[in-house]
């Protein structure tokens, strides 16, 4: 795990408060994790600042994947970032409504987030805009649902032969 | 010792069929002289994705040795083996890998589904597995358990050894099987 630094944190954290005030919805810290939320507009050149700024130096995309609120219809995408320079780890998160879920892509800040969009993409079915091929990674090609999606049944639905009375349904 | 003989894990010899015999020679009909060939060396290729597939080592292995039911030699090649051996869950995207192979398969050729994932997607009821192999190939014998025991494989295998010792010359000719084919959407 790594390791423990609150200085750090506040240190960044005023940082961001000064450059994107209005942007940054929320902040917050778990588990001595530093985690921001910010505006979808503002998600691409927050992310290229955290990555250029020299005090900052988040130089690595550790993960990224999506996440559904059912209750506000929103999806969401949570970004892990790593400074290699400053051992310092940080949780960027964003969210879009369901109805139109579009974000810019982070592809042209990390070129390692193409399959990790692509992923997302293929379970939630978020639209990276500008993804050079935004197409489903792991599962079949011709699955029209995104099955991380709350909605989505867990079960398959074409078995037969699952008796509902011994499932208590 | 004698209940130890009936055992299937001490074979004995392959029967002969029905025929006349007499000094020197012995007489039986074609189809049964080539289903004792066939049933006495299949060759399987192991389609092992999961632990099934590890149990079927067991069984491949000194202990349980299926080499003694004539399955000496595993075929890694579709085109020169005659026993599909499924074992282990089949995700929907290695389903169209799985036809494939069996469709390279020469006929004639008998598939086996060990374990429950094989035979019925298994405890994985869920979008991304396929709920048994037999929506995409028609299978000759289920062998159930999670993961089965070797003693249960050879007990399928066995089962396949019946059908293919008294499967007629003509099966694969017949309007039936024709049929079945067609339902898989093949040929």
């Amino acid at each position: 795990m790594f390791k423990i630094n609150a200085e750090r944190n506040k240190f960044v954290v005023k940082i961001l408060s000064d450059n994107f005030s209005e942007a940054i919805v929320q902040q917050e810290v778990i588990l001595d994790m530093l985690c921001i939320t910010v505006t979808k507009e503002a998600i691409n050149p927050f992310l290229l600042f955290l990555r250029d700024n020299n005090e900052l130096k988040y130089d690595f995309l550790t993960t990224l994947c999506g996440m559904h609120y059912p209750e506000i219809d929103q999806l969401g995408v949570v970004y892990h970032l790593h400074s290699l320079t400053n051992n310092h780890y940080i949780r960027v998160k964003t969210a879009t409504e369901l109805s139109n879920p579009v974000l810019p892509t982070a592809t042209n800040i990390w070129p390692s987030a193409n399959w990790m969009e692509r992923e997302t993409f293929d379970f939630f079915g978020i639209q990276f805009q500008g993804h050079p091929n935004l197409v489903r990674i792991l599962n079949v090609d011709d699955m029209t649902a995104f099955p991380l999606r709350k909605d989505f049944p867990l079960e398959d639905q074409t078995r037969e032969d699952k008796d509902d009375s011994m499932f208590g349904r | 010792m004698a209940e130890k003989q009936n055992s299937i894990l001490t074979p004995t010899t392959a029967a002969a069929p029905e025929g006349i015999s007499g000094q020197g020679f012995f007489a039986t009909s074609l189809e049964k002289a080539v289903g004792l060939a066939r049933k006495n060396s299949l060759w399987p290729l192991p389609f092992a994705t999961s632990c099934c597939g590890i149990e079927f080592m067991a069984t491949m292995g000194s202990h349980y040795d299926l080499a003694r039911f004539g399955s000496e030699r595993l075929s890694f090649s579709p085109r020169q083996s005659d026993l599909l051996m499924v074992m282990g869950t089949v995700a929907k995207k290695m389903g169209p890998v799985l036809r494939e192979i069996y469709i390279q398969m020469a006929e004639p050729k008998w598939v086996i589904a060990v374990g429950a994932c094989a035979s019925s997607g298994g405890i994985f009821d869920t979008y991304s597995v396929l709920q048994g192999i037999d929506r995409i190939i028609p299978v000759d014998v289920y062998v159930p358990g999670c993961p089965p025991r070797p003693e249960q494989i050879i007990d399928g295998i066995i089962k396949i050894q019946e059908l293919v010792g008294n499967e007629s010359l003509r099966r694969r000719n017949s309007a039936e099987y024709e049929a079945l084919m067609k339902k898989y959407n093949m040929e």
